[in-house]
């Protein structure tokens, strides 16, 4: 007998026994996800926490030993960990407002009643998210070669002699957000999603009351779409704080041009693969968690003021 | 940005508020061409867009196609080489000529006098003709080009790169990750879905929070405990995790499996079916669209996986996917011959591309599914 059988005959009497061996098949069918959630969730967070207390080191055979603050002492002292924080949010100031604004513009168009054959184009345009993360990479970068690269070559028609952008230390974010760009289908999406869910009595009767385009965007549209902007903006700030295998790919970490690329992710993975140093390395990572929790946290006390959910009162 | 133009946008609206008939008429009267123009404008933008969005990929073809020599010509678009004209057991080179006439032609130099300041040619075209006198230097001519793809570069690169082993790696743990991911995700969204137990709401809310959980919170234990039993340059590390769900497609498919009405359980149940078997001959047959969404997301986001495969796959060449061999590859030959590099790009895009364009319906519903509902 199934659990909604078993509810019904709980009705009529017997429920505690049957609402428990509902409740037993619903334990077994979750126990991959509680297991797997125990395994590589919260006890890999809690070890990452214990480690950074401690000297632990793959590479060497002696017995760990507690060190009590050292690791965290060495990293607060340490010059290179807040340069490379710096690092790491100077670039998110630049990518994070491009990664919410350009997928929701591309959706606006892409959800235009007067747009020709919209199909076509919504295919098109998620179609680059497909491509293989180091594959968009090594094809942007050729983009942004100065001499066999398409931007150069089209600023140079105009008769601009385009930069050497992944090599001038002023320039890189820019191009670093470019190498990004193909990544935007995924949010496009689900911003696409939320546009054909706004009611359109709401445009009606907007347009009867001699609104035009833009106010109702910014009335209807920014305001019924403001969850979706948190949604985006939220997994860009994880995202985004994380960032450093792109400059993996491209210089293979050596933070080039002057250090501009020293992100603080690649600052950890260093101290892990290179040096082996789990301690540090975990004392860093929790420190970027605490950063990560600290700034969305941030922002969700913010949305109290901006996110609007039809519905709530 | 458009926050900017609110305060503008109200002098360039209509009239504040214009009678409805007003309103009518004027759009009667404006109905042919406005929208038409509105149409086109629009159409034209998405256009440009597009063509600026995807020219990377062109731009990718092209080199792919270039020997070092042709790249470093810089110039032009497509792979082109210096022509030249076999004549009488010569290769002569091919000049682009302006004749006296206005025409230009495209002549093989035969000799070049500097004394008498001319240059003799024949013309490919007619090599049995006289051949052409041409008063001038032929310095200041320009070399006529030709079209000539390298399309060595591919099979360079297949070999190079062993392309059919990386290729072989990639779908065989494709395929495993897919299966774990699909086994462990569905049996986690029933639970979800259809059981009643103590803690599911707070447990769920777990799963959601997961979702935006930063990987490096977790995943200096867990690389340090993989490595040390061993299973460092192996695939252990990246199979084993995807046979205990994943919170972003636990969360995909509870939500669609709520949307499945429960009449059919129900009548499963009363013919004696026990929980297995509904879920295997109720739950599973309609919820065949999201399981498919679930299994092409897996599929694409495991062939396209760069981390994981650089983490525990560095130290063993033999076992590495095509995400890791295309980025040892691009670090050790792009300077050298980008061309060779952007063909094994490329062929690397080939699989994910085609999975798209088959299964595109599914890829916009999965990911609509799961932001329409975290973001709540």
């Amino acid at each position: 007998m199934t659990s909604l059988a078993l509810r019904r005959a709980g009705q009529s009497g017997r429920g505690q026994s049957l609402r428990q061996r509902e409740a037993r098949w619903g334990y077994i069918f979750l126990s991959p996800w509680i297991v797997g959630f125990l395994a590589f969730t919260l006890i890999p967070m809690v070890a990452t926490l214990i480690f950074s207390f401690t000297d632990i080191k793959l590479t060497s055979s002696q017995p760990v030993r507690f060190v009590g603050l050292q690791n965290w002492q060495a990293l607060f002292a340490d010059e290179r960990v807040w340069s490379s924080l710096k690092v790491t949010l100077s670039f998110a100031a630049l990518q994070l407002p491009i990664a919410v604004v350009v997928p929701f513009l591309m959706a606006l168009l892409l959800s235009s009643k007067r747009l020709i054959a919209p199909g076509l184009f919504r295919v098109l345009f998620f179609m680059p998210y497909t491509v293989p993360f180091v594959a968009s990479v090594v094809i942007w970068e050729q983009m942004e070669n100065p001499t066999s690269g398409w931007i150069d070559q089209v600023l140079g028609f105009f008769g601009v002699t385009g930069p050497n952008w992944l090599n001038d230390p002023a320039l890189i974010y820019p191009a670093l957000v470019l190498l990004g760009l193909w990544g935007v289908g995924g949010a496009m999406v689900v911003y696409l999603g939320g546009l054909s869910g706004i009611p359109s009595e709401l445009y009606e009767a907007a347009r009867i009351d001699g609104a035009g385009w833009l106010r109702q965007l910014w009335h209807i549209t920014v305001p019924m779409m403001s969850p979706v902007f948190l949604y985006t903006l939220v997994l860009g700030i994880v995202d985004v704080l994380q960032y450093f295998l792109v400059v993996e790919i491209i210089n293979n970490g050596t933070g080039e041009p002057g250090g501009a690329t020293q992100f603080y992710n690649l600052f950890i993975y260093k101290e892990l693969w290179t040096y082996s140093d789990e301690g540090m390395a975990s004392a860093l990572a929790w420190l970027l968690f605490l950063i990560t929790l600290a700034i969305t946290m941030l922002v969700f006390f913010a949305a109290r003021r901006w996110v609007y959910y039809a519905g709530e009162r | 940005m458009s926050q900017m133009n609110t305060p503008t946008d109200q002098t360039t609206e209509p009239e504040s508020s214009p009678s409805p008939a007003a309103t009518s008429g004027r759009r009667q009267r404006r109905r042919p061409i406005r929208p038409l123009l509105e149409r086109i404008g629009i159409t034209a933008v998405a256009l440009v867009a597009i063509v600026g969005f995807l020219s990377p990929l062109l731009l990718s073809i092209t080199v792919s196609l270039k020997s070092i020599d042709q790249l470093s010509n810089g110039g032009s678009i497509l792979p082109e080489s210096p022509q030249t004209y076999s004549y009488n057991g010569r290769d002569l080179d091919v000049y682009v000529v302006p004749m006296p006439d206005g025409s230009t032609h495209h002549l093989a130099l035969l000799k070049s006098s500097r004394a008498a300041g001319t240059v003799t040619f024949v013309d490919p075209a007619k090599p049995d003709a006289e051949p052409v006198v041409w008063k001038g230097n032929r310095f200041d001519l320009a070399r006529s080009t030709t079209l000539d793809p390298q399309w060595s570069n591919y099979s360079t690169a297949w070999n190079d790169i062993s392309f059919f082993r990386l290729l072989i790696n990639t779908i065989a743990l494709a395929t495993i990750q897919t299966t774990g991911v699909l086994i462990s995700c569905t049996l986690v969204a029933y639970a979800f879905a259809r059981f009643r137990f103590r803690g599911r709401n707070v447990l769920f809310m777990m799963v959601v929070a997961t979702i935006f959980l930063p990987t490096f919170a977790t995943v200096v234990p867990i690389y340090t405990i993989f490595t040390k039993i061993g299973w460092n340059g192996t695939w252990a590390p990246l199979i084993v995790p995807a046979f205990f769900a994943n919170a972003y497609d636990v969360f995909l498919l509870r939500q669609f499996l709520m949307t499945i009405p429960r009449d059919l359980d129900e009548a499963a149940a009363l013919d004696g079916a026990g929980p297995v078997r509904t879920l295997v001959s109720v739950i599973l047959p309609q919820a065949w669209p999201a399981i498919v969404a679930v299994a092409i997301f897996t599929f694409v986001y495991s062939w396209n996986d760069y981390f994981g495969p650089l983490l525990y796959l560095t130290s063993n060449q033999a076992l590495q996917p095509l995400s890791l061999g295309l980025a040892n590859f691009h670090g050790a030959r792009n300077l050298q011959n980008p061309g060779v590099v952007q063909a094994a790009t490329l062929m690397s895009i080939v699989v994910p591309l085609v999975f798209f364009l088959v299964f595109q319906r599914f890829f916009v519903k999965g990911i609509s599914i799961t932001g329409s509902g975290v973001e709540k």
